[in-house]
């Protein structure tokens, strides 16, 4: 199952590794190096998930995360940490982070994280025209 | 609750705390990039088994990232030994150099994460102080902590360094509108606990758009 995928991270070293080690397990990558270039990929185009560093230069995870949901509410956003706090999980989570998971992440688990994504955004595409439809 | 800190050793742990913590947020990354790296190998080697020829300019390539990696670890790990050894002794002579070059290497990142940059202009000399070294540098840490959120637009703090009669004078210029409501009062309770340990003063000017603090050579002497 292919997804299109965005990954913002400001270490390039590891963003670029990254992106080429998903796209080689078939999904469509692009990348940002920051969140303010993210935001302008989403507000031009669809992605069905973003794999985003919570600490960037400017601009943190938490208001990345909800300008991204107020753009496309229905992308699922995954928040890649260093450390964070059990209670900035649960707000990241409240605030509509799919998932919040550690540096470095388990690639299995990633890639297993952005199918669960694009599922859930199916699901939520299919919420949304059936509320239409009513 | 039983046992409560006085606000000085409260505001020290919580410095070290804070530092602390962004030290190993960017071990993570460090380890994040070793980490890929080592997966991409064994991506890299599960193709070769399957045929596929490997590039050995990438693989050259790949051994830079991870040699520049541990580098990295290792300046971060140097910074983070200095700033456990600087409770080693209450009161000691140093160089403020020194503690104001370590004091921008931890505080790195939390500049570019409010994408603040801050400009050094020491002296070149030592500038010898007898002082206490953590709490020169928790007062310091508190300064600039409040310099980058007062930034003006361009988002850039002068460090300067001065030496007065009988100390030196530690300036964060080039900061926004001082004037108005800011976020939290400087200097507060705490920040006078801290310079009175450190007979120190701080000072925080809306004309020049800059917080100064003087610094006894010698925090013993009168």
């Amino acid at each position: 199952m292919s997804a299109k995928v965005l990954i913002v991270d400001d270490e390039k070293d590891f963003l670029d590794i990254i992106a080429e080690r998903i796209s080689a397990r078939g999904m469509d990558v692009s990348t940002a190096t920051s969140a303010e270039d993210a935001l302008n990929m989403v507000a031009k185009e669809s992605f069905d998930v973003v794999i985003m560093d919570f600490m960037m230069p400017a601009l943190d995870g938490f208001k990345a995360l909800k300008l991204m949901k107020a753009e496309q509410p229905e992308v699922q956003i995954i928040l890649l940490t260093g450390n964070v706090p059990e209670e900035k999980r649960i707000e990241a989570k409240v605030l509509g982070a799919l998932d919040v998971i550690g540096k470095p992440p388990d690639l299995k688990k990633l890639i297993e994280k952005i199918k669960k994504a694009k599922r859930a955004k199916r699901n939520a595409r299919g919420e949304k025209r059936g509320r239409k439809k009513k | 609750m039983r046992a409560k800190l006085e606000p000085v050793n409260e505001t020290g742990l919580q410095f070290f705390g804070q530092m602390t913590a962004s030290i190993s947020h960017e071990i993570k990354n460090v380890l994040a990039i070793i980490n890929e790296n080592a997966g991409l190998l064994e991506d890299l080697a599960l193709m070769a088994d399957r045929g596929a020829a490997i590039e050995t300019q990438r693989l050259k390539k790949m051994s830079m990232t991870v040699m520049k990696q541990v580098s990295r670890a290792d300046a971060i790990v140097k910074n983070m030994n200095r700033l456990a050894h600087s409770v080693d002794d209450s009161v000691k002579t140093i160089d403020l150099n020194d503690i104001l070059e370590l004091l921008l290497a931890l505080s790195n990142r939390f500049a570019s994460t409010r994408g603040v940059a801050v400009q050094p202009k020491l002296k070149q000399d030592p500038v010898k102080l007898r002082t206490s070294p953590f709490l020169l540098m928790n007062l310091l840490w508190i300064c600039l902590d409040f310099a980058m959120d007062v930034a003006g637009e361009d988002k850039i703090v002068e460090l300067v360094t001065q030496k007065t009669e009988g100390g030196i004078e530690v300036f964060f210029k080039h900061l926004g509108d001082l004037s108005g409501d800011l976020l939290r009062p400087l200097p507060a309770e705490l920040e006078n606990g801290l310079c009175e340990l450190l007979r120190a003063e701080l000072e925080v000017s809306a004309g020049n758009q800059e917080i100064v603090v003087r610094i006894a050579e010698d925090i013993d002497r009168d």
